[in-house]
């Protein structure tokens, strides 16, 4: 096993989980209030582990750039949650969510940490109930589901298009509580800037606080990083524009193994870039393609009247449409995972079926459902013989009902409404599965530091399920760190309080302001955002849906250079002592720039294509990614060295005891 | 098109204000508001100066972080979006447009356009959860039926995102929208009744002690609710209010 220790229980897979809960040390609860957690990011993950480990008595502090936890980026996830209930009585149950997600995930994932996903997926869903959290309902009373892609059961949970929200609403809840009861600090407009080690465990971080510029130290027993993922990399995505990778970067700058970074989903359902001012993208939630078709025209002379706009799409016949994702995968149609989806976009974009002025955007068309939806509507309703128009009426009510808030919001950004004309949709970068690599017990290399949600890299291999981030999330976070992080703490209930004046906090706090003064002594005449742009435009041509060696040798010369330039040049106006957003935005795109780098050489090192990572040198004739389980079945865990092209790689090799590793099909 | 800007610049919290000019040139109608702040942030930087502070972050309308009050009006003139969702196409070539930060007394600047909301925060605290443990094995899910009217009801109360254009609209710079709209979500479900009398009494009080204003149904919160939070739960609360007087 090497320096990469699972430190996965043995035994049968079923028992792993209840197993080591029996044999892990408890901390009893006189003791826990004599020890301090840190936890960074007040999401899902953050936000639920925070309160729970709170509620078990340990003193909590919380750390987000955001001016309240409320406003972490899971309350963007729309589509809803993974659990399995089989309420549907449609066959689910947690073998099969956890084979679906390892099969998802290309094979690229650990056993025993998706399987104990599944298993304490239906709690999540009794615990966020039990919340007051306003789930969807039948009319009957009981919880109602819907389908997401790559599965063949119905097993996501959803308030409306806000899921997200309200689950991390109810986060928000449970951690006001205790900030009510004075277990959780909370620490808001503040940046943790780095992991501070004392004799090589995490003992705490130096932030800064946003408002006054100043920097804090914060000591604790136990670190925990919820910081969510790195997709800003790429400029233009669907995260929010604060999200950042510095927490989980410092880290790894201190010792923290990085995991798979060339591990990036992209979305296939986001509205299409508009032009070079776009500071951001934004999701259509994969719970449209329930419904929706997508398609592009069959005749390229058609693609380009359409394009020139002397054609409409409500014009070309059912004939002239190309369904691609039907006519490829007749099994699961529109309803393929994502990476799927978003390459079979681009490639009928790149063959010249683009349906926008850029030519980068495919059909999601409703039409179909509307009648369908209103000839179910014009039944139950005892109508007799409604014409099309009374059809389309009903049919648009019921669309409505289910995807209201995305329509409108469709509607806003493109000017266009999508009830009449189909929307235009491409991919867009929404989730990285790669990220800090953890043991079975959400630890990092370092020890006394966790990560926990999208910043780890732990349960998704080379691609997401939808509906599936949320469920981790809190899996993590309500459920699962709340008992491994005492089997570590248990050994510091006789520590006492960490100090802060120690010589190790001296040296952080040096190095972060000697960072910073760095920072601000750039004497270009180009911002931040100028490099930003760059590095996203790097990204996303030659590390992004498909890659080639040829690309990825180019991107990380192209990344170092442009990093050089950074530091030297970058001007950033206002002070260090002051409000300054500027200032923020540099520190992490410092961080992006060293990131890019190993994501590219990360990229470059996996000759095989899985999941999200596409290499064009690997894939079937007919297009369809190639893996290559003898030399690639595991993960990639970077140590850092220094500059980026010095990383050493180290390797976890994935044992598949309880699958048998197949070509994943959705044929 | 071609904008004039009056933008309120301030600062820090105890620097006094004021409006400052700005001309900007080349905005294309499907840009975003605050991507037309970004290019006019991006010509300040190149010329040396500060670029305007302004509180953004999901842009996509959700995470409630965005609060510019526009030509007078919180998130601007289209309704039922926040300031990110909205578009220059709602202006025309030769606009003036004034941007300022939302004005109470409770939400106090920062700097420039932000304002410290941790007064929502606060009255969240004093009450805004049901007090369940998150560690332990509560019932399933699905022991507990709920109507689905009174389910979709509780969740439209339930969306509000507290970016505070209530209180921004409100002559009074009340915050009955917000702290009503989580009062409802609980008094509506069934797992909100055990706390009903302490949560709103509670609330209520945090509410006034951070120096909001009264109610008096004008009905402006309502209608500049990005999320359409209704009256309706403004009445609800008060009728809990009442009844956990009675009770409390």
């Amino acid at each position: 096993m090497g320096i990469l220790d699972s430190k996965e229980p043995q035994g049968p897979l079923a028992d792993k989980w209840t197993k080591h809960k029996n044999e892990i040390d408890l901390v009893n609860p006189a003791n826990k209030r004599n020890i301090d957690i840190i936890i960074v990011g007040t999401g899902l993950a953050g936000g639920s582990a925070a309160a729970t480990l709170a509620e078990l008595g340990y003193n909590v502090k919380t750390f987000c750039y955001q001016d309240s936890p409320r406003r972490a980026h899971s309350i963007a996830a729309q589509g809803g949650v993974n659990a399995a209930k089989n309420y549907q009585g449609d066959g689910d149950s947690v073998y099969r969510l956890f084979y679906d997600t390892v099969k998802g995930g290309d094979y690229r994932s650990r056993e025993s940490n998706v399987y104990r996903l599944a298993e304490v997926s239906s709690n999540i869903i009794d615990q966020c109930v039990a919340q007051g959290v306003p789930f969807a309902r039948e009319y009957g009373g009981l919880l109602d589901n819907r389908s997401f892609g790559g599965v063949l059961v119905s097993r996501t949970f959803y308030a409306k298009g806000q899921t997200g929200q309200q689950l991390l609403l109810g986060a928000y809840g449970a951690m006001n509580r205790q900030i009510h009861r004075g277990k959780i600090k909370s620490y808001t407009r503040h940046e943790m800037l780095d992991l501070v080690l004392v004799d090589g465990k995490a003992r705490g971080i130096i932030a800064r606080n946003l408002v006054t510029g100043e920097i804090e130290r914060h000591s604790a027993h136990a670190v925990v990083l919820a910081t969510g993922g790195y997709g800003n990399l790429f400029f233009l995505s669907t995260y929010a524009m604060g999200a950042n990778v510095m927490a989980a970067w410092r880290a790894h700058r201190r010792g923290a193994f990085f995991a798979n970074p060339c591990f990036t989903q992209i979305h296939p359902t986001c509205i299409p870039v508009s032009g070079d001012h776009q500071s951001k993208l934004t999701l259509m939630s994969e719970s449209l393609r329930n419904d929706g078709r997508i398609w592009v025209p069959k005749r390229k002379e058609d693609a380009i009247a359409i394009r020139e706009g002397k054609l409409k799409p409500v014009q070309l016949s059912e004939e002239e449409r190309d369904y691609y994702l039907e006519r490829r995968y007749p099994a699961f149609g529109n309803l393929v995972p994502r990476d799927v989806a978003s390459r079979a976009a681009k490639e009928r974009c790149d063959a010249g079926f683009g349906v926008n002025k850029t030519g980068e955007a495919v059909f999601l068309d409703f039409a179909s459902a509307i009648m369908r939806y209103g000839k179910e509507k014009a039944l139950t309703s005892g109508m007799k013989d409604p014409d099309n128009n009374t059809i389309r009426e009903l049919g648009e009510k019921v669309v409505e009902a289910k995807y209201g808030n995305l329509f409108q919001m469709y509607e806003k950004i493109v000017d266009a409404n999508p009830y009449k004309t189909p929307m235009m949709i491409y991919p867009a970068v929404h989730y990285t599965m790669g990220g800090l690599w953890v043991d079975y017990n959400l630890q990092t290399t370092i020890p006394g530091c966790y990560a926990a949600g999208e910043a780890n890299f732990s349960d998704h291999g080379a691609n997401r399920l939808g509906a599936s981030a949320l469920m981790q999330g809190l899996a993590d976070g309500y459920f699962v760190l709340p008992y491994t992080i005492g089997d570590y703490l248990s050994d510091d209930i006789r520590t006492g309080a960490i100090p802060t004046d120690s010589p190790e906090f001296d040296a952080a706090e040096k190095d972060v302001k000697d960072r910073m003064e760095k920072l601000m002594s750039g004497t270009g005449i180009h911002s931040v955002d100028y490099y930003h742009k760059k590095l996203g435009k790097i990204m996303w041509n030659k590390c992004g849906m498909s890659r080639n060696e040829k690309d990825l040798k180019e991107a990380i010369k192209e990344i170092a250079d442009l990093r050089k330039d950074f530091w030297e040049n970058v001007k950033i106006p206002g002070s260090l002592d002051s409000k300054n957003q500027e200032l923020e935005k540099a520190g992490r795109v410092a961080d992006f720039l060293e990131l890019g780098e190993l994501f590219a050489k990360d990229a470059l090192e996996r000759n095989e294509s899985c999941g999200g990572h596409f290499r064009e040198e690997y894939q079937t004739p007919e297009g369809e990614a190639l893996r290559d389980d003898e030399n690639f079945k595991f993960v990639s865990a970077w140590e850092y060295k220094g500059e980026p092209s010095a990383a050493k790689l180290h390797k976890e090799d994935l044992v598949y005891e309880n699958i048998k590793l197949k070509t994943r099909s959705y044929k | 098109m071609k904008l004039y800007l009056k933008i309120w610049r301030q600062k820090d919290a105890s620097t006094k204000g004021q409006m400052v000019d700005y001309t900007l040139d080349g905005v294309e109608s499907d840009m975003s508001f605050l991507e037309m702040l970004d290019i006019l942030n991006e010509e300040l930087i190149s010329k040396g100066e500060e670029p305007i502070e302004f509180d953004h972050d999901c842009r996509e309308g959700i995470c409630g972080t965005c609060s510019l009050q526009i030509n007078g009006r919180p998130h601007g003139p289209d309704t039922m979006i926040t300031v990110c969702q909205l578009h220059m196409r709602s202006f025309n070539d030769g606009d003036e447009i004034v941007i300022e930060p939302w004005r109470a007394k409770a939400f106090p600047v920062i700097k420039d356009l932000i304002v410290d909301r941790t007064a929502f925060d606060r009255i969240q605290q004093a009450g805004g959860y049901i007090s369940v443990n998150t560690s332990g094995r509560p019932v399933d899910a699905n022991a507990i039926p709920i109507k689905k009217h009174i389910a979709d009801t509780a969740m439209d109360a339930a969306t509000c995102i507290g970016c505070g254009a209530c209180v921004a609209a409100c002559k009074n710079a009340s915050a009955m929208l917000f702290t009503s709209a989580k009062v409802s979500q609980f008094a509506l479900l069934p797992q909100g009744q055990v706390e009903a009398v302490d949560r709103v009494q509670n609330m209520v009080r945090q509410m006034d002690l951070e120096g909001f204003g009264n109610c008096t149904n004008t009905g402006a919160c309502e209608i500049e609710c990005p999320k359409g939070i209704s009256l309706e739960n403004i009445a609800r609360m008060n009728r809990e209010y009442f009844s956990a007087s009675i009770k409390g």
